[in-house]
C-alpha cells in the first residue's frame, strides 16, 4: 500500500511538471533541498563544536604546572646536615625507607618530613646521632641510648632494620628530600581539576549530541510532513483524487482470513509452535544465573586488582589450588597490601570519562578502602589493629547446585585450567557477574573437547596409553576417562 | 493506522517483560529444595555462631591435622633465632622442590619482591608500595629460616603469608628465595 501511494506521489510530480512546466514545481523542490542542507550543516556545526572541548586546554596547563614541579624537585636541597640531592634522596627513600615510613603519615614508623630538623632542633640530637641510628640501630637500642629506646618502645618494639650500606652523603640526600618543602597539593589539585573538567566535558557534550540529534530527526519528520501536505495540495489544486479515497469498499481483511479454514488452520498450528519453542526458551534459563551481578557490601574491583595491578588469581583464592572451594580471601589477605596502601590513586593518567561517568572517582575507592578498614578493625591513625572487626556479607555468585560435586582443586591444579576459561575476562569486571552459565550441558561439553594433560605423570602413563589405544585416538578427552559418568558429578 | 498502534504496544510489552530480569537478583530456581540442602554451605552465615560468621579460626589449643607447629616467636630473639634454622626439606628433590617454589613465588611473592627477587615487582613499578628490599641485601643477610620465619609472621608492612602457604610450600619458596639471593649475588 504504502510502495502503492509513494509510486503514485512520484508519478503525480512527474506530470505536474509536464503539464505545469517548471515553474511552480522547481522552486519547491529547491526550498526543501535547501532547508534539508541547512539543518544538517547546523547538525555538522554542533558535532565538530563537541569535538573541540575546552579539555586540550586543561591538560596543556596540567602539563606545564607539572614540568614546572619536576623542575623544582629536580633542584638540590640543603638539609640540615649538608648538602643533598633530592632526587636521588627520594630514590633512595623509596628502595629503603618507604616500605615503613612516609613522608607526612605514621606507618610502621614515624612520619619522615623535616623528621632531621625536628630531632635537632627539639630533641637536642647531632647528625651524627641520626648517621648511627640509620646505620646501626639495634646497636644503639642495645647501648642505652635514651632517645633510641624511648622511639623504639613508642612504636612497639618494632625494630628498624640497619643500613651499614648507606653513605653520609646517602643519608643527607634522604635528608635533603625529606626536609624538600612538599610540593604534593599543587601537583595533586591541578591534574585532577583537569581531568574532572575534561570528564564532564565529555558527558556533557555526549548528552547535547545526542539531543541534536534528536532534533534533527525532529526537523527531519516535520519537513517529511510539510512536504505530504504541499503535494496533496498540489494534487488537489490540479484536480487529481487520491488513488485511496477512490478504492470501493471490499470485504474487510480478517473476515476474508476467518471465511479461509486452511488458512486459520496452518495460522494456529504456526502460532502453537512458535509459543511452545519460546516457552522452553524460558524454562531452559531457569536456575541458571549467568550475568548474574550483584551488589556487594564493599565495591571491590577485579578490574583494578586482577587487571591493572596484575595481581594473580590465586594470591587472594589461594584454597583454589588444594581445595574444593575456591575460596572467598579472607581480610588479612587485603591487609596484606592495603596496611601500605590507604588510598587509591589510580593510573598517572587519572580516572577515565567512563569512571568518572559511573561515579567511580579516586575518593569512591578510597572510602572504599576505609570501609575494609572498619570490617577488620584496623586503627589507621596508630597503625594497629582495635580487634573490633565485622564480617563482610559478600554476595555469592557462583553457587552449583547441592546436588552437583565441582571441585577448583581439581581443575586448577590438575587439569592445568585457567580461571578465565570459566569464570570469563575477570581482569576486566568492575562488577563481577557470573560469566559461564554453569549448566551440565557446559559442564559435559567441555569434557568432550578438553584434552587431558598427560606429559611428565609417569604413575599413570600406562593407563593412559591403554586407553589411548582403546579408543584409537592420541589425546584422551576428559570425557573419554569418565568425565560424562553420572557418579562423577552427583552422588 | 491502528494495526501500527497495536504492533507498537507488544512491543512496548515483550520490552518490559524482558527488562524486568535484573542483574542484581538471582534467577528463579526449580525445585530450590534440590538446590540447597540442610547441611551448612561454606561461609554461610549462622545464627548460632559469633558474628553469625561461619568461618572461624580453630578452637584455641588445637591444631588441624598435618599442621607443623613452628617453634619461634614473633620476636626479634625469635627471628634472630631463625636464621640458624635449616630447612628440613629432602636436599634430594631439590630440582622438584624449587619448581613448586617458583610456581608458588610467582603467585605470592613476585608482585611485590619482582619475578627476580631484586624488589622491583609490579606494585613497586606501579609506586603502589614502595621501600621493597633486594635479596640481594647485604645487611639484611637473609637465610633459608629467617625468609620461612618472615613468611609464618610477617615482618613490618609484609603481611603473614601463613595460611595461604602451608609448612611444606612456605619451605619451598624459601630455597627458591634462596636460589634467587644466590643468582642476584652471582
Amino acid at each position: 500500500m504504502i510502495g502503492n501511494r509513494f509510486l503514485y506521489l512520484k508519478k503525480l510530480v512527474s506530470r505536474s511538471l509536464l503539464i505545469t512546466g517548471k515553474n511552480i514545481e522547481q522552486p519547491l523542490m529547491k526550498k526543501v533541498f535547501n532547508r534539508h542542507q541547512l539543518t544538517a550543516l547546523f547538525g555538522f556545526c554542533l558535532v565538530i563544536s563537541f569535538l573541540f572541548s575546552p579539555s586540550l586546554r586543561a591538560q596543556e596547563e596540567a602539563a606545564v604546572a607539572e614540568a614546572e614541579q619536576t623542575e623544582a624537585a629536580e633542584a638540590g636541597g640543603e638539609g640540615p646536615c649538608g648538602p643533598g640531592d633530592v632526587a636521588k634522596g627520594k630514590q633512595l627513600f623509596n628502595q629503603n625507607c618507604a616500605a615503613c615510613h612516609a613522608l607526612n603519615r605514621k606507618m610502621t614508623g614515624p612520619a619522615l618530613a623535616n623528621a632531621a630538623t625536628r630531632l635537632i632542633e627539639e630533641e637536642g640530637l647531632d647528625c651524627d646521632w641520626i648517621y648511627s641510628w640509620i646505620k646501626n640501630s639495634p646497636g644503639m637500642i642495645a647501648s642505652g641510648d635514651a632517645y633510641a629506646n624511648r622511639i623504639y618502645e613508642e612504636y612497639n618494639q618494632a625494630a628498624m632494620t640497619a643500613f651499614p650500606t648507606l653513605s653520609d652523603q646517602d643519608i643527607n640526600d634522604i635528608i635533603a628530600y625529606t626536609e624538600a618543602p612538599p610540593p604534593a597539593p599543587v601537583a595533586a589539585a591541578t591534574p585532577a581539576a583537569g581531568a574532572g573538567e575534561e570528564a564532564g566535558s565529555g558527558g556533557v557534550s555526549n548528552e547535547l549530541l545526542l539531543g541534536a540529534l534528536a532534533l534533527v530527526f525532529a526537523l527531519l519528520v516535520m519537513m517529511l510532513i510539510l512536504v505530504n501536505q504541499t503535494l496533496r495540495r498540489i494534487a488537489e489544486a490540479n484536480g487529481v483524487v487520491l488513488e485511496r479515497e477512490k478504492a470501493e469498499k471490499r470485504l474487510p481483511i480478517w473476515k476474508a482470513f476467518a471465511q479461509n479454514q486452511f488458512l486459520v488452520l496452518v495460522t494456529a498450528i504456526l502460532l502453537l509452535l512458535s509459543s511452545a519453542y519460546f516457552a522452553y526458551g524460558w524454562m531452559m534459563q531457569v536456575g541458571v544465573n549467568q550475568g548474574y551481578a550483584p551488589i556487594q557490601p564493599i565495591h571491590y574491583s577485579h578490574k583494578i586488582h586482577a587487571g591493572d595491578n596484575k595481581i594473580e588469581c590465586k594470591y587472594c583464592h589461594s584454597s583454589a589450588r588444594v581445595s574444593k572451594h575456591s575460596g572467598i580471601p579472607s581480610l588479612n589477605i587485603c591487609m596484606n597490601c592495603h596496611k601500605s596502601i590507604y588510598e587509591y590513586k589510580g593510573n598517572p593518567e587519572g580516572p577515565s570519562a567512563e569512571d568518572l561517568a559511573n561515579g567511580y572517582t579516586n575518593e569512591f575507592y578510597t572510602n572504599e578502602i576505609k570501609k575494609l578498614y572498619k570490617a577488620v578493625g584496623w586503627d589507621e591513625e596508630n597503625q594497629k589493629y582495635t580487634g573490633e572487626s565485622q564480617p563482610v556479607e559478600w554476595v555469592r555468585i557462583h553457587n552449583l547446585p547441592d546436588f552437583a560435586y565441582f571441585n577448583h582443586a581439581q581443575h586448577v591444579s590438575v587439569g592445568n585450567i585457567e580461571c578465565q576459561t570459566c569464570h570469563g575476562p575477570v581482569e576486566e569486571m568492575e562488577i563481577m557477574y557470573q560469566y559461564s552459565p554453569l549448566t551440565m550441558g557446559w559442564c559435559i561439553n567441555c569434557h568432550r573437547e578438553t584434552n587431558v594433560q598427560m606429559e611428565g605423570n609417569e604413575y599413570y602413563d600406562k593407563i593412559h596409553q591403554e586407553l589411548a589405544k582403546k579408543y584409537g585416538v592420541e589425546k584422551v578427552t576428559a570425557a573419554q576417562m569418565g568425565g560424562l559418568e553420572c557418579g562423577k558429578c552427583h552422588y | 493506522m491502528k494495526n501500527l498502534l497495536i504492533s507498537a504496544g507488544v512491543l512496548v510489552a515483550i520490552l518490559g517483560l524482558a527488562s524486568c530480569q535484573d542483574e542484581n537478583q538471582p534467577n528463579y530456581q526449580y525445585m530450590p529444595n534440590m538446590y540447597e540442602s540442610v547441611g551448612y554451605e561454606t561461609y554461610e552465615q549462622v545464627d548460632w555462631l559469633p558474628n553469625g560468621s561461619e568461618a572461624m579460626t580453630p578452637v584455641e589449643h588445637t591444631i588441624s591435622r598435618g599442621l607443623v607447629p613452628y617453634a619461634l616467636e614473633n620476636t626479634p630473639e625469635g627471628k634472630e633465632m631463625s636464621a640458624m634454622v635449616a630447612s628440613p626439606l629432602d636436599s634430594l628433590m631439590r630440582e622438584d622442590n624449587l619448581a613448586v617454589g617458583k610456581e608458588l613465588y610467582d603467585i605470592y611473592c613476585a608482585i611485590c619482591h619482582g619475578a627476580k627477587g631484586d624488589g622491583k615487582g609490579w606494585l613497586v613499578q606501579r609506586e603502589k608500595i614502595l621501600g621493597v628490599p633486594s635479596y640481594s641485601d647485604a645487611a639484611r643477610n637473609i637465610t633459608p629460616g629467617s625468609t620461612y620465619h618472615v613468611m609464618y609472621y610477617g615482618l613490618n608492612s609484609m603481611g603473614s603469608y601463613a595460611n595461604q602457604l602451608n609448612h611444606e610450600e612456605r619451605w619451598q619458596v624459601a630455597e627458591y628465595v634462596m636460589k634467587l639471593k644466590e643468582d642476584l649475588t652471582k
